[in-house]
């Protein structure tokens, strides 16, 4: 059985662009808005590339930031200095 | 030092490296104490752990990061409740009957926060293992954060409405406001890898999504911008505590195998204390919203059924199972919002918030989203209530309840199966007959029925004149309930005259 | 509208929160400070006793021997709540950030009297273990403490001591790397100087009254220890070109001199309370502050040399003074 990992995010600026980076990055991703916030579903695996998010912010971005705009999160928390990865079964 | 390596010394230390040596490095076997005598809870509850430093931090915070980020948090958090107040946001709120919805989180949830601030100290000092203490200190200091924000942002709304005014005092004595205090109360006292199972996993896992995700969106909704930012902001650093309340389970059941059933017994009990708590949450997000987003049984649905589901799921490998009673939850979901509003309805002269009937078009979107029970059920019940008060006749109930020895909700609860009957269990113990409200505190209680044996149930201390008094108008100035001002329906509130002063007030400006 | 609504609607029914309109005498505005702090902890009518201490209550005033009518009155003089704290912290993390930054562009970390280097590492980056027990210390006073008004300073002070032993570790990471740091706990763990002070530490460790613990961390070892270590080892470093090391280790002087407001405000009220407080004070002042001197002496003298035992006499009529300032009389000293 599949099961969904989730990430909450406020609807803020930086919460934009990372919505948007994680949108590129994948590609099972579904997204749903809610007032204030944005949850994000996705079969398994998730991953938020810091360069993706760089990218989409236009600036450098500490994965730690993450903290000030992140709501919720379903799943294992994997993180490094280039990437945050929210899995189930491995 | 001597003769270091140069290349060691320029490389920049990944992530990992520089937490572990910021943080792991920093402790050492003691010789001089006996280690026993330093961690002296650490064996008592039959958790057997190996090597400590197994656990692992997955967001791996150290100080630096921490103030930073924080501080950051709290500059945005105080400017918007800053501007909040110049503003008068107050007046902004979509209805007054929302506040009532602040009533009950101030004197119901932040001193939980509180409670969880001085829970996690404790684990904080006496976990052995560097990594999970590091990490509970986080949490203690966060939640602590959590109950001084919540103060600072209801401060301002009780500056005008009733009911705000005496939060601590409160909880300490109100009959209704037992139900958080027993709960945390219950977890404080267990042992600490207890505690990490009943506030790590099984509430702030499973469970506060539900509170803070959709209750918050919920008060954006209708216009509470200072509400929606502390709960939100405080959710940022609950990713944290959720990803350490799943890693510990797992650090638990990947230490011995003979941690499973104990893990196993404490998530069943903790799913249902947790869960019996949220029902006042269930209704405040059905009731007490006046612009809706979500139900409770949809919250439920993608929070622990969908949510939760995957989880469990995930856990299995470890031979855990979903929570005992997760069924019963299942079933009651058409209910639960419902059964609850009602009660406070009936006993709303006795406490620090407003209740009312639900409007047509409330009732309306009840009975899309409920389908199975609302029309069948609940709206017969609103139309009389709503009749007798047309007729002068708003009805309370003056008898006191039955309480539950363990989760102390009045047994309001019906039948799983048959939500036409009221569910009680009642069980004999040392001669005494106690009373519960499901098979689930039925079983918590004989689990362990001499600490449920102390539980100061509000009903029998005003019985046994503990409580100020024996008449209700002498129980509620003890507890400092404003008579006629926090009581009664919203309907002939002062909360209402002062609300429509303020429509009423803007109407005319926008006529001029 | 706005006019309208000043003169007529929004008046505010009352200023603050009841119980602290209690404290305060009357409903009038209220710093958030005081908000924040009041009452915050439960103190009647709880459900179970811990299972880990039945003895107790949960939140019990008999785990010390100090008596107050009111533990709110042990207030903190920054009027630290969680805000304010971390607003505080890190703009002096900021300054610390920069300091190691320019220091560790230069490589100046490492590059000054590699005789003094070895000196530093002997000596300062131990202390990031030492920081790690009072940050146990300071987290027991959380756990067993009376009182949000205490227990909260004490949660703040927690977290300071994770955060200076992680500047510590820093030092040493910038120094030599990982290696230094095994090299470091080494030191702590068995060269003799230390022993004397790792003992005290995990003695510390089980004192039963957290107030005595507060006393014996907070005044009797940090009082002798900040003083002795970021004042008189780093003159001498100063002279052998460690100005570096001083740009980094700023922190520790500034949150000392910041701490030791909080700490002689709480204790000269404590102090005040009542002649039975000033007793356990005094003496819990007395039998630490002997043992931390006598366990500083080894250290101090590998660092300073023959001037140690002079260096620490000083400092510790210098804290005498100021423990008398605050209402804490040595006894011996009075019979002497």
């Amino acid at each position: 059985m599949t099961s969904n990992v989730s990430i909450t995010l406020q609807n803020t600026d930086d919460g934009r662009g990372i919505v948007a980076a994680i949108i590129a990055d994948n590609p099972e991703a579904v997204v749903s808005t809610y007032p204030a916030m944005t949850k994000i579903d996705c079969p398994s695996r998730l991953i938020m590339n810091k360069t993706s998010i760089e990218q989409q912010l236009g600036r450098e971005f500490d994965l730690h930031e993450l903290n000030l705009t992140m709501v919720s999160i379903s799943g294992n928390v994997d993180e490094d200095d280039d990437r945050l990865l929210l899995m189930w079964n491995v | 030092m001597n003769t270091p390596n140069p290349n060691e010394r320029l490389r920049k230390l990944s992530l990992k490296e520089r937490y572990a040596h910021l943080t792991r490095g920093l402790d050492w076997q003691p010789t001089y104490q006996d280690k026993k005598k330093i961690f002296p809870f650490t064996d008592y509850e039959g958790i057997k752990i190996h090597d400590w430093d197994a656990f692992e931090d997955p967001f791996r915070l150290t100080m630096d990061s921490y103030w930073k980020y924080q501080a950051e948090k709290e500059r945005k958090l105080y400017a918007v409740i800053d501007s909040f107040a110049q503003n008068n946001g107050q007046m902004n709120i979509s209805d007054a009957r929302y506040i009532n919805a602040l009533k009950i989180f101030i004197t119901a949830v932040s001193p939980l926060e509180y409670a969880a601030h001085r829970g996690f100290a404790h684990v904080g000092r006496h976990f052995e293992g560097v990594g999970p203490r590091i990490a509970c200190q986080f949490q203690a200091i966060d939640e602590l954060r959590h109950a001084q924000t919540q103060i600072h942002t209801i401060s301002h709304f009780n500056k005008f409405f009733d009911g705000l005014h005496d939060p601590l005092h409160m909880y300490n004595r109100v009959w209704y406001l037992s139900v958080p205090k027993s709960f945390f109360e219950d977890a404080i006292t267990a042992g600490p890898f207890e505690f990490l199972t009943a506030v790590s996993f099984s509430f702030e896992y499973v469970l506060t999504s539900l509170l803070f995700v959709p209750f918050m969106s919920g008060a954006a909704y209708n216009g509470d911008m200072a509400t929606v930012t502390f709960g939100f902001s405080a959710q940022s650093d609950e990713s944290r505590h959720m990803t350490l309340g799943l890693e510990i389970i797992k650090f638990m059941l990947q230490q011995d195998e003979g941690n499973v059933p104990i893990v196993q017994k404490w998530i069943d009990k903790w799913f249902w204390r947790g869960y019996r708590l949220l029902s006042i949450i269930a209704m405040m997000m059905d009731y007490m919203l006046p612009k809706k987003i979500m139900s409770w049984k949809e919250a439920w649905e993608m929070y622990f059924e969908q949510g939760g589901g995957a989880l469990f799921n995930d856990l299995s490998r470890y031979g855990i199972r979903l929570p005992k009673y997760h069924e019963v939850a299942k079933a009651e979901k058409d209910h639960y919002s419902h059964q609850a509003w009602s009660t406070f309805y009936q006993y709303s002269h006795a406490s620090a918030f407003h209740t009312w009937t639900p409007s047509e078009e409330e009732m309306t979107w009840f009975a899309e989203k409920y389908p199975a029970s609302f029309n069948q059920l609940y709206r017969p019940r609103y139309d009389y209530w709503a009749k007798a008060e047309a007729d002068g006749k708003r009805f309370y109930n003056n008898g006191l309840p039955q309480l539950c020895q363990v989760c102390q909700i009045p047994t309001f609860f019906t039948e799983p199966t048959d939500p036409t009957r009221i569910s009680t269990r009642t069980k004999i113990y040392n001669g005494e007959r106690f009373y519960f409200c499901s098979d689930g505190c039925h079983d918590i209680f004989e689990d362990e029925p001499e600490k449920y044996l102390q539980s100061w149930l509000p009903v029998h201390q005003i019985l046994q004149g503990n409580c100020g008094g024996t008449t209700v108008p002498e129980v509620l100035d003890w507890y400092h309930l404003n008579q006629g001002a926090d009581n009664f329906d919203y309907l002939g509130s002062p909360d209402e005259a002062l609300w429509e002063n303020w429509q009423s007030a803007r109407k005319r400006v926008i006529a001029s | 509208m706005a006019l309208e609504i000043k003169t007529n609607s929004v008046r505010q029914r009352q200023q603050t929160f009841s119980n602290v309109a209690r404290r305060l005498g009357s409903d009038k505005p209220a710093s958030r400070y005081e908000e924040a702090t009041y009452d915050l902890q439960p103190d009647v009518n709880f459900h179970y006793r811990p299972t880990w201490d039945p003895a107790h209550e949960i939140f019990d005033k008999t785990r010390t021997s100090i008596i107050m009518a009111d533990w709110y009155d042990l207030k903190d003089p920054r009027q630290f709540y969680y805000g304010t704290y971390t607003i505080q912290r890190s703009r002096m993390m900021e300054a610390v950030e920069k300091n190691f930054a320019f220091a560790e562009k230069r490589g100046l970390l490492s590059t000054y009297d590699p005789e003094w280097q070895a000196m530093v590492c002997f000596y300062l980056l131990p202390l990031r273990h030492l920081e790690w027990g009072a940050n146990m210390n300071a987290c027991n006073m959380v756990d067993q403490g009376y009182g949000a008004a205490i227990t909260q300073s004490a949660m703040f002070a927690t977290m300071d001591r994770l955060g200076i032993a992680q500047i510590i570790s820093r030092i040493g990471l910038a120094m030599g790397g990982a290696s230094t740091l095994d090299q470091a706990k080494d030191y702590w763990v068995s060269a003799p100087e230390w022993q004397p002070i790792r003992q005290l530490v995990e003695d510390s460790f089980v004192v039963e009254d957290w107030f005595e613990q507060f006393v014996a961390q907070f005044l009797s070892l940090d009082g002798l220890l900040y003083p002795l270590v970021y004042g008189h080892f780093d003159a001498i470093g100063l002279e052998r070109g460690a100005g570096a090391l001083s740009m980094v280790t700023e922190f520790m002087v500034d949150w000392q001199e910041e701490i030791s407001k909080w700490a002689d405000t709480v204790l000269k009220r404590a102090a005040a309370e009542s002649d039975t407080n000033r007793t356990f004070l005094a003496q819990w002042y007395g039998e630490w502050t002997e043992r931390v001197q006598t366990a500083l002496l080894p250290l101090a003298e590998k660092v300073l040399g023959p001037t140690a035992k002079d260096i620490l006499a000083s400092l510790r009529e210098s804290l005498d003074k100021r423990a008398m300032r605050l209402g804490i009389q040595i006894e011996a000293e009075i019979a002497a």
